[in-house]
């Protein structure tokens, strides 16, 4: 209801002031009004709520840093592309400059579809689907790596992995989730994986298994029995933690879990349920570099709305989505207006090199699509997700192979 | 005029005009819930009709969607040609699965059930298959939307409007003429008593299959429009049980059998809601489920006491 | 492998004998069956995080509950649907699910929850094979469970009036039995079967909120392949869902392994409908 009120009382304010005032309607009481579209409910509210944790601190932290308001417009589009669809809708009509969201594919590329259609720009935190900036949209901006990127980055921390280590695995079984992102991420690995050279190993076995699979038993007897040195995860995070688990009941234990880019090993439930069991489990994802000048100051405001959590558990999420909405809030202060059009412009103009997440500058190239941004090795040490690699970011050395580890 | 046409005569000339009274959001809106009132009035002629229940029609609207939506993909050929094949495909189908129903005896839950086997089956088949690209998700080629591309079905939010309310108009108007037909006395009396029916020397066995030939192609078109309006698929959303559920509620809330049930059905359940979330954002209460909640118990509290659906209420109500 | 199929396919039959036994008895297809049990999970997680009370434990306190809610939820909402068509029921169902699981939603958060009991990552070991403590000790309580539920049927005046009420509706009524008592028992008892298996079941696997359907579905299919109004059935079907799968698993590709159940399930009701082990349906 305040929200509400505050919006008529500013709008009519806005709409009489050139009236009387003709000055004062270009004063500091612009604000830019963001709709920020999350699947809080659903089966991917884990994560919406978790992206929603980055969104929330950001007014603030923008005000204090770039001296700009931006308002959010939380919607909950229930995980369902077809809520997102009408929720982006009702959002633009009800005065949103921007959008930003959603973390899942398809919910992007609908929301994508009317962002376009009403010309009003769309930052996407996270979503990995390459074809989304593949569709030659002029308002459409994703500052996330694709699954092709994932995968090549992922790839190479692999070998800088092995590197620092000294380690020389020749096999390893790849696993993964035979879901949207799974097979993304497996058919990325399918095109790219031959064509390197400088990794050691051989992937002797190919495994997907169901997403929704309660039981792995035989999935993990099926890896176990092809004897490789570790294994390539592509997971979500319920499937992650019943493997890790059933890798313990069939005693086996490997080299170690190395995902080349999904989530799940990094997150805090993966830790919560297993233990000590989750020690040493192996993420190359994109992630915020903590030695960030951005990344500390994320971090306290991220501690003073939850005091109860730790910024490592929502890396990814917190980060990706507190960058998406610093692009808008700094296109809006480039701008200096909150016409779509000239917003979409600025946003293209973007280069931000003081961020927190780890790579290049935010820069957008023709598609829409940010390139180099980096991934970093995490490694889950003590309890926490830690990054190990680059060394520039790294806040502690890799472990690899773990120890534990018995030749089979 | 009677009532009933002039009243019909009033909602024709709204919808027609609608996009010049409301905004894009309720347009979306109205979009969803002709989109949701055409798919209901295809499972209604199954149910309502020939007193079939199928909870699985999402299997039809999945392969309708990915049949003109790869055609479309792979070669460029636009849904014009794409649709008669996805029709062709999805009536096979229904007849294959009437089939093998019907000669076997199952009726009932135990139809259900089957139908429920056969999407969720099709689901995980579709999810392996590399031509529609599998669990990755089949995205269309989306082009410039302020152009009219009729070819292609292209073009604004307008434009799917008009086309998802010819296709309800169309709906309706078969609905009305096949109940009034042969097929319709005949399905009204396999549904009220099949033995009885079947005595009385009506084949029943070809009845039955007729519906489910007429209910499968007809969902197959609601698929094919469906590719072409979100421009994406993935198996687990499409063929996923809810999207089944998503349907029949329509016609089941609105009641089932009835011509105008579906409609009212699908327009009543999609303003609640978007009118709960949007009555949770006023009050400022922003809690993750709790708009599901509300709705689960509107729904509960219509199927309790108004089992036959809204609209015989209203239509007694009205005098219709 | 076979072993762990077998074993953890008894607590599936033992969830499934809940479905079969209301649906066998009261003829209700409880699309509400997956949910239920996701509720009992979380009961289990809630007293082992309070009192560390090992969730074997805490199927005794949460079957009372159960039986209650089942009871009331039969007498209370369901009793009014039996004469009513099957899609007016499947409905009701569909909108208690809906409450069922966003009520979780709010009350427990997207996470999911489970307990580390010291046994859950232990195994016993025999000879090659390795047979893992908490599936173990879930299927024993589904057979323990079950055969309690045998033995009331068989043996207890009550559970001769509900079989007697499930063969003849009619007749059981001239005999002067209260049928909506009877009914709203075997809901009771039927939810008894869903809580003792959530309890097991926590033990393998993290409870989330949208955990629902995908049981029910499975209660469906196993019930409908072991045969309806057959408690062996149920549990055999379980294990023989739980069997096929690890085999699908290791011959075909894992992630297609629902594939075969519901292949399975498609050929049973085509050729075999009342299931492997059950009486002809009505």
């Amino acid at each position: 209801m305040k929200r509400r009120q505050f919006n008529q009382a500013l709008a009519a304010g806005l709409a009489l002031a050139p009236l009387g005032f003709p000055g004062i309607v270009r004063a500091q009481s612009q604000k830019l009004k963001v709709g920020v579209l999350l699947p809080r409910s659903g089966h991917l509210s884990f994560i919406g709520q978790s992206c929603q944790k980055g969104a929330d601190l950001a007014p603030g932290v923008i005000k204090d840093m770039l001296g700009v308001d931006i308002e959010l417009m939380n919607a909950d589009f229930e995980s369902n592309v077809d809520t997102a669809r009408t929720r982006a809708e009702r959002l633009i009509q009800e005065g949103a400059h921007v959008l930003v969201g959603p973390f899942e594919s398809g919910a992007a590329a609908a929301i994508a579809q009317v962002a376009e259609q009403r010309g009003v720009p769309f930052m996407i935190n996270i979503a990995a689907a390459p074809q989304i900036t593949e569709q030659g949209y002029k308002y459409v901006f994703r500052n996330f790596q694709t699954a092709i990127d994932i995968v090549r980055n992922g790839l190479v921390l692999m070998g800088d992995l092995f590197q620092a280590t000294n380690t020389v695995p020749r096999t390893a079984v790849f696993m993964h989730v035979n879901d949207t992102f799974g097979q993304a991420m497996a058919k990325g690995i399918g095109a790219l994986f031959p064509r390197q050279n400088h990794l050691p190993f051989k992937i002797v076995d190919t495994i997907s298994y169901d997403p929704t699979a309660k039981d792995l038993t035989v999935e993990v007897s099926k890896a176990k029995a092809s004897n490789p040195d570790f294994v390539m995860l592509v997971s979500r995070l319920n499937d992650a933690v019943l493997l890790r688990r059933e890798m313990v009941k069939q005693r086996w234990n490997p080299m170690g879990i190395v995902s080349p880019g999904s989530p799940g090993m990094y997150e805090e439930q993966y830790f919560k349920a297993l233990g000590k069991l989750s020690e040493h489990s192996i993420s190359n994802v994109p992630w915020y570099n903590p030695n960030a000048r951005m990344t500390k100051i994320v971090e306290k405001a991220f501690l003073k709305q939850n005091p109860k959590d730790k910024l490592v558990f929502h890396g990814l999420n917190v980060g990706f989505t507190f960058e998406a909405l610093l692009v808008v809030a700094d296109a809006f202060k480039r701008a200096k207006s909150t016409d779509p059009k000239v917003l979409r412009d600025a946003i293209a103009q973007t280069n931000i090199t003081d961020k927190m997440t780890l790579g290049g500058p935010i820069k957008f190239n023709a598609k829409g699509q940010v390139e180099g941004i980096g991934s970093a090795c995490v490694q889950n040490l003590k309890g926490e997700p830690t990054v190990v690699l680059p060394k520039e970011a790294a806040t502690a050395k890799p472990v690899f192979p773990v120890p534990g580890y018995k030749k089979a | 005029m009677s009532r009933g046409a002039i009243l019909l005569a009033i909602l024709a000339a709204f919808l027609v005009a609608f996009p010049y009274l409301g905004g894009a959001y309720a347009l979306s809106v109205l979009t969803l819930i002709l989109y949701l009132a055409y798919a209901g009035q295809a499972w209604n002629i199954l149910m309502g009709f020939a007193g079939q229940l199928s909870l699985g029609h999402s299997l039809y609207v999945g392969v309708g969607a990915y049949v003109a939506g790869g055609i479309f993909f792979h070669w460029g050929i636009g849904p014009w040609a794409g649709i008669w094949a996805a029709i062709l495909l999805c009536t096979l189908f229904g007849l294959a699965i009437g089939f093998l129903a019907f000669r076997f005896g199952i009726s009932g839950v135990y139809f259900a059930l089957l139908t429920i086997a056969f999407a969720e089956f099709t689901r995980i088949a579709f999810d392996h298959m590399a031509w529609t690209n599998g669990a990755g998700g089949m995205f269309l080629r989306v082009a410039q939307r302020d152009t009219i591309d009729l070819l292609n079905f292209r073009g604004p939010p307008e434009m799917y409007y008009y086309a998802i309310l010819a296709l309800a108009a169309l709906a309706f108007l078969a609905s009305y003429f096949l109940q009034k037909s042969k097929a319709g006395y005949y399905w009204q009396a396999i549904r009220e008593n099949e033995e009885a029916a079947q005595a009385l020397g009506i084949n029943v066995f070809r009845w039955k299959m007729l519906a489910m030939a007429i209910s499968s192609g007809m969902t197959a078109i609601a698929g094919v429009f469906f590719a072409f309006y979100y421009n994406n698929l993935f198996p687990e959303q499409i063929f996923n049980i809810s999207r089944s559920i998503e349907i029949i509620l329509g016609p089941i809330i609105g009641g089932v059998g009835t011509l105008f049930g579906p409609i009212l059905g699908a327009a009543m359940l999609t303003l609640l809601s978007d009118g709960i979330t949007e009555a949770f954002a006023a009050l400022g209460w922003e809690i993750p489920g709790i708009k599901q909640v509300f709705y689960g118990v509107v729904l509960l509290v219509v199927v309790m006491f108004l089992p036959n659906g809204i609209w015989p209420a209203i239509a007694r109500k009205l005098k219709l | 492998m076979v072993v762990a199929g077998v074993l953890t396919g008894l607590v599936y039959g033992l969830m499934a004998l809940g479905l079969s036994v209301i649906f066998g008895v009261v003829r209700v297809v409880n699309f509400a069956h997956g949910e239920m049990m996701t509720i009992a999970m979380y009961g289990a997680t809630m007293l082992f995080a309070a009192w560390n009370v090992d969730p074997f434990l805490a199927a005794l306190p949460l079957a009372a509950a159960f039986f209650v809610l089942g009871y009331v939820l039969q007498k209370g909402f369901i009793n009014p649907f039996i004469t009513r068509p099957e899609h007016s029921q499947f409905m009701l169902l569909v909108a208690v699910a809906i409450i069922m699981v966003n009520g979780m939603l709010m009350a427990f958060g997207p996470d999911a929850r489970n307990v580390m009991t010291d046994y859950q990552l232990e195994s016993f070991e025999l000879g090659k094979v390795y047979v893992d403590k908490a599936r173990f000790y879930a299927a024993s309580a589904a057979v323990a469970t079950a055969l309690a539920l045998f033995g009331f049927f068989r043996f207890t005046l009550t559970g001769k009036a509900i079989r007697a009420c499930a063969d003849n509706y009619l007749g059981a009524k001239v005999v002067g039995l209260n049928v909506k008592h009877l009914y709203a028992l075997t809901f009771g008892l039927g939810s008894v079967c869903v809580a003792v298996a959530g309890c097991a079941m926590v033990v393998l696997v993290d409870v989330t909120p949208g955990l629902g359907p995908y049981y029910t579905l499975l209660a469906f299919v196993i019930v409908i392949v072991g045969g309806l109004g057959s408690m062996t059935g149920a549990l055999l079907g379980g294990v023989l869902i739980g069997v096929s799968e690890a085999l699908a698993g290791l011959l075909i590709v894992p992630s297609a392994k629902s594939m075969f159940s519901f292949g399975l399930l498609i050929l049973v009701l085509l050729l075999r409908p009342q299931g492997l082990l059950g009486r002809r349906p009505q």
